[in-house]
């Protein structure tokens, strides 16, 4: 039925005035308008190269005038994109759109409020405003559903005015339709109004959201996506009401569609919140596993989402994937980003059953090209052999293997791993310092360097030439990175703590604290010099002490995020938020926030690290200046934001956090009782720390370094909106 | 929700610009083409500046591009690319730029037409190519009846299949396509670190009027059930079948299929579009019959040399065949001529630009071997880098065989008319790319 198109000729720039002549001289004689189609398509042709073609507006609205479809969505087409620039001139076509409104054919009609609507200023919303009240109550489900969408457009252009109109109500009358697909549309429409600021509430019952799980069956995947997306405005007040939702909706984690799969993963997340029935929750964790693995199967960039999605879940509900590591071994071919990813995935799921098999994957990946994947994986490693203390064995003798290799970045890493271990194994692995110092001079690396300084004034006691290995890293110092320098100036001190008797020892610590204190222009690292100059200058013994004092162990439980934070941060599975950990309003403008709501049937963890909803935050690093009209509040409370999101001394959070609990109606008995089933391992009793909710990796402690360093991240923000604007 | 959708050539170019929402002007494109297009080093399929997420799937050097300023859901922007890119292929019988170009303003209608203000909407094929049309319609005379029963369509519960009464075959057939994708990857030391099947069943329907359809498998869980249920000595079918039922780790189905159905008794039952469709997909990983083993010695003699050896062996029975068989050998890289010899069928060659040896077997029937030996002479390089092994790669193709052992146990058909029908299977298992052997 289709032949082939030979329209490309068109793509050429053309100028307004020839456009404009053909036009008039198509007027005069032109059978079955084959010469306005030419000329029509190569003017969308040149809209699409970008040239400004508005001036033809008044021309181009003389092709209404033709009986012919093709013709009529040209220039509609047009009318999208310059309608909005052409307030004075519109008024030409209204006749035409509001013809089309009222004409017999539903396909018609439906395109009418279509681009009516996607032209926002008040001269069409004035004349769409009649004929979307009737559109809404059409007696064509295709009418209805776009006029469902029109609602959402006429409301983003005038909030206050869509509200006068009574447009919000008929849209929630829409959602008892009896069409799916027009149920699916109103509640598209009403979620995005509900999630603007200044829009209406959207919340459903349990009667309305049963309705919707009704219309699921029926509609269109897209449809079914949209409607399970606004179970999460429902709010389970009791356990059976959760359960039984959760049974309806579960047969769509066979659905082709990933978005269908992952959103019906994120209610079922959800209303695991509010469920009581250990069988039924574990019933369904077990049920998520193969969908999330068969997403793996898809094109890469679902991979992609649905891998960083699994990292979240697992965190949150460990028994999914228990027994799944190896299919997140990484294919030789997998784009990069998908390897990073299954990485992280390989180490969360890695404990002593299959320490082994993980073990020599990561070997594997350690011999590969890609710089950062290398890294990653000796970095996993490392990690491995902190998590898991029955392979540390093993990863220890696959380090030293690596570094044999001398492959310089492969060794950096190395070395920066082993520190760590040498933290969580005090007195297990020094016997391999030796192989370390054999390869100082391979390390260029401010971590790598820091790592090993680390090292050796830690160890100086028992490492021979210690003092002539710090001597020699020392002759850069004024070089050096302040990170390098910071860790020369302790280890110096670390090394003169040990042998104070000696010359060299002696004579290096003073060297460097004078340089620390003189010559460098670092604050941080000047403090420091003078602190550790006035601890020995006034007790040697006492400074020692301190110097030397027993750090505290390195463990890998802080290397999962809150509780509190990953339960906020699933009620975004498989949107932009999950794939780069960040709760959305922290990186987009405007974005809406979401937090578990408080309810009878809430499980009494959840309750315990429940994060209210923050006021709209901006990311603290590059405050956004919210150009243009907005709530009057708003120039007064950067300030009070940046002062909380600052990092506070420990005891004002521990404050903050019997506040918050004690604020929190949580009553004593069902505390106990769900208690005891929740003891399992993925309800296990969560940091009640209410650490800083922006970062769900701020308890990381820097445990690991830069290892978060590749983490996909939103590119850091704009400074100043008007860049944005200029841009944009 | 999705504000802009674009279509970029390699250079850049933009060959379909359409803004949903007026949060961007067009010159968001050039974002766009500054910070992927132009950038040797993308490392992901999403790009967030500010509060502006880019969206990219590449599909034959043309970028497709959704750009939002929302918390988007991130699968859904993703499966509507690769809805668009398939309904291109149907509408055009490719995607690439001639493509686009030829047929832009059907596109345009498309993209208009299966997306409203961000939120996608209907883009099932065959109701679409109901009503968007390469040919010209003229409106006048598409009387409001016809464009009411397609309305109907799109809005109704079955979307994806025109009206019972407009679908007519002189001769009712039904082709189901049973393709397997093996995935192996063995270990230098002879194991299998991973085994699996990625199942697609494609279905090319040629059924008039609103056919029921049902279909089945030898699903371990459903012969069990049935072999419960018929505990006599009647069940003959269902014991052979049970002895050889695959166990499937994950079936997902096409929007056409009763989940519900499949959630109570396993039973797969629906309305098939009519044409050609992906009814379902499966995963495998228990009882993965492998068609091809690979035995590979690789030998570095000292810096300057290395030695292969490498057999393949077919595992099926012997009335079936392997056919495109292609095997990828990387060499080091600083290989400057490798020597190649064969035992058995096929050709083989280095290949430099590749750092590859391709051996190359157009058939080999079952139960049978052959080998390759090679050696590649390397230069002597001052720093000595360790070489990364990539692993050896197999492509091959097997008719009538299945890796994971699935088998269509039948396919009903019932309509109202009670026509008789022809139904007909094939079994292909492939490998590309994912059939792979470390040395």
């Amino acid at each position: 039925m289709s032949q082939p198109g030979q329209d490309a000729k068109f793509f050429q720039r053309g100028k307004i005035e020839e456009f404009r002549a053909e036009l008039h001289a198509a007027e005069a004689k032109d059978k079955k308008f084959v010469k306005r189609k030419t000329v029509l398509k190569k003017i969308v042709a040149n809209i699409t190269m970008g040239t400004d073609m508005s001036p033809l507006f008044p021309d181009v609205v003389q092709c209404l005038g033709t009986p012919l479809l093709e013709i009529k969505k040209m220039v509609y087409l047009f009318l999208v994109s310059y309608g909005r620039s052409k307030p004075d001139q519109i008024h030409l076509v209204i006749p035409n759109f509001l013809q089309d409104c009222n004409d017999r054919n539903p396909l018609i009609r439906a395109l009418a409020i279509r681009t009516m609507s996607y032209i926002p200023i008040p001269v069409v919303t004035e004349a769409l405003s009649d004929n979307l009240r009737h559109a809404l109550k059409d007696r064509d489900p295709y009418v209805r559903k776009t006029a469902a969408i029109c609602v959402a457009k006429l409301y983003s252009a005038d909030p206050r005015k869509a509200e006068r109109g009574g447009f919000v109500e008929l849209l929630r009358d829409l959602m008892l339709d009896s069409n799916a697909t027009v149920v699916a549309n109103a509640v598209a429409a009403l979620s995005e109004i509900g999630d603007r600021q200044d829009g209406v509430i959207f919340k459903l019952n349990l009667a309305t959201a049963n309705k919707l799980l009704a219309a699921i069956p029926e509609s269109s995947e897209w449809g079914q996506i949209y409607i399970l997306d606004s179970l999460l405005r429902y709010v389970p007040e009791r356990h059976a009401d959760a359960e039984m939702m959760a049974e309806r909706i579960i047969v769509q984690l066979q659905h082709g569609n990933s978005a269908v799969i992952l959103t019906t993963i994120k209610a079922l997340l959800y209303l695991m919140n509010y469920m009581e029935n250990r069988q039924l929750i574990d019933y369904i964790c077990k049920k998520m596993g193969p969908p999330l693995v068969t997403l793996l199967s898809s094109g890469p960039e679902v991979q992609y989402v649905a891998l960083r999605n699994i990292l979240l879940i697992i965190q949150r509900r460990p028994t999914v994937l228990k027994n799944d590591v190896r299919v997140f071994f990484c294919k030789y071919n997998d784009p990069i980003y998908i390897k990073l990813a299954k990485l992280e995935i390989m180490y969360r799921l890695a404990r002593a059953e299959n320490a082994k098999e993980v073990l020599a994957e990561l070997q594997e990946y350690a011999s590969e090209v890609d710089l950062d994947f290398v890294r990653k994986a000796v970095r996993s490693i490392g990690r491995l052999a902190i998590k898991v203390e029955a392979a540390a064995d093993d990863c220890i003798q696959a380090l030293l293997d690596l570094i044999e290799t001398k492959v310089t970045y492969v060794v950096q890493e190395a070395v920066i791993v082993i520190k760590d271990i040498f933290r969580r194994y005090p007195g297990k692995y020094e016997g391999i310092i030796p192989n370390l110092c054999e390869n100082i001079d391979a390390l260029d690396e401010p971590e790598a360097k820091a790592s090993m300084i680390w090292i050796l004034g830690q160890y100086a006691s028992i490492i021979d030439n210690a003092d002539e290995l710090l001597d020699d890293l020392c002759y850069t110092f004024l070089e050096e990175s302040t990170e390098v320098q910071l860790a020369l100036l302790t280890a110096t001190v670390k090394l003169f703590v040990y042998k104070s008797r000696a010359d060299k020892a002696k004579e290096l610590v003073h060297k460097v604290l004078k340089w620390a204190t003189e010559e460098a222009d670092n604050p941080d690292l000047r403090d420091r010099g003078f602190m550790y100059w006035r601890m020995l200058a006034i007790n040697p013994t006492v400074a020692g002490e301190i110097v030397l004092s027993e750090k505290p162990p390195i463990t890998t439980d802080s290397d999962r995020m809150d509780r509190g934070a990953l339960d906020q941060l699933l009620l975004h599975t498989g949107t932009l938020g999950s794939v780069y950990h960040k709760n959305p309003e922290t990186f987009i403008r405007n974005a809406a926030g979401k937090a578990l709501k408080d309810s009878p049937a809430l499980n009494a963890h959840s309750r315990a690290v429940l994060i209210p909803l923050a006021r709209t935050q901006l990311p603290s690093m590059a405050p956004i200046v919210v150009a243009g009209p907005g709530p009057t509040e708003r120039s007064t409370e950067p300030q009070t934001q940046s002062s909380s999101v600052a990092p506070s001394p420990p005891s004002k959070t521990d404050d903050d956090t019997d506040l918050l609990t004690q604020s929190q109606p949580v009553p004593t008995s069902q505390t106990s009782s769900s208690n005891d089933q929740d003891e399992t391992e993925d309800d296990e009793p969560p940091h009640t720390r209410q650490a800083n909710n922006l970062d769900p990796y701020s308890n990381l402690d820097n445990a690991f370094g830069s290892y978060l360093a590749d983490e996909p991240r939103p590119m850091a923000g704009r400074r100043h909106a008007e860049e944005d604007d200029l841009l944009f | 929700m999705i504000s802009a959708f674009f279509i970029f050539n390699q250079k850049g170019e933009v060959l379909i610009s359409r803004l949903y929402r007026t949060d961007f002007k067009r010159s968001i494109a050039d974002v766009f083409r500054i910070q992927v297009v132009s950038n040797p080093d993308v490392r992901s399929p999403i790009i967030t500046l500010g509060s502006t997420s880019f969206f990219h799937v590449r599909v034959n050097n043309l970028y497709v591009v959704a750009v939002t300023k929302t918390n988007a859901n991130a699968a859904l922007v993703f499966e509507f690319c690769y809805r668009f890119i398939n309904i291109c292929k149907s509408y055009f019988g490719k995607m690439d730029e001639e493509a686009i170009k030829n047929n832009f303003v059907v596109v345009y209608e498309l993209v208009d037409e299966i997306n409203d203000f961000g939120y996608p909407q209907n883009s099932e094929i065959d109701t679409l190519k109901t009503y968007i049309t390469t040919e010209s319609v003229v409106s006048a005379i598409q009387a409001p009846e016809v464009s009411s029963r397609i309305t109907a369509q799109a809005t109704g519960a079955t979307s994806w299949r025109r009206n019972g009464d407009d679908v007519k075959y002189k001769k009712n057939e039904a082709f189901v396509d049973v393709v397997e994708v093996v995935n192996w990857m063995g270990s230098s030391k002879g194991t299998n670190l991973r085994a699996d099947v990625d199942g697609h069943i494609q279905m090319r329907a040629y059924l008039s009027g609103t056919p029921e359809c049902k279909f089945g498998l030898n699903d371990k869980l459903v012969i069990d059930r049935s072999t419960v249920g018929l505990s006599g000595p009647s069940s003959g079918l269902a014991d052979r079948g049970g002895s050889d039922a695959v166990e499937l780790d994950d079936c997902q189905f096409h929007q056409c299929v009763r989940l519900n159905d499949f959630d109570a008794d396993r039973s797969i039952s629906f309305i098939p579009p009519d044409g050609e469709f992906e009814l379902m997909r499966y995963r495998a990983t228990s009882n993965i019959k492998l068609p091809l083993r690979v035995i590979p010695t690789v030998t570095e003699i000292g810096t300057t040399k290395v030695s292969y050896d490498i057999t393949l062996k077919t595992t099926f029975s012997p009335k079936l065949s392997a056919t495109n068989i292609v095997v990828r050998i990387p060499t080091p890289l600083n290989t400057t001529d490798v020597d190649v010899g064969i035992l058995g069928t096929g050709k083989a060659k280095y290949v430099p630009a590749e750092n590859v040896i391709v051996w190359k077997i157009p058939r080999l029937q079952g139960g049978q071997e052959c080998s390759l030996s090679a050696m590649a002479q390397l230069t002597s390089t001052t720093t000595r880098q360790v070489w990364a092994r990539p692993p050896i790669d197999i492509d091959f193709q097997v008719l009538m065989f299945t890796a994971s052992g699935l088998i269509v146990r039948f396919l009903k058909v019932f309509e109202k008319s009670n026509y008789h029908s022809i139904k007909w299977v094939r079994y292909l298992t492939k490998a590309n790319g994912g059939y792979q052997v470390r040395f």
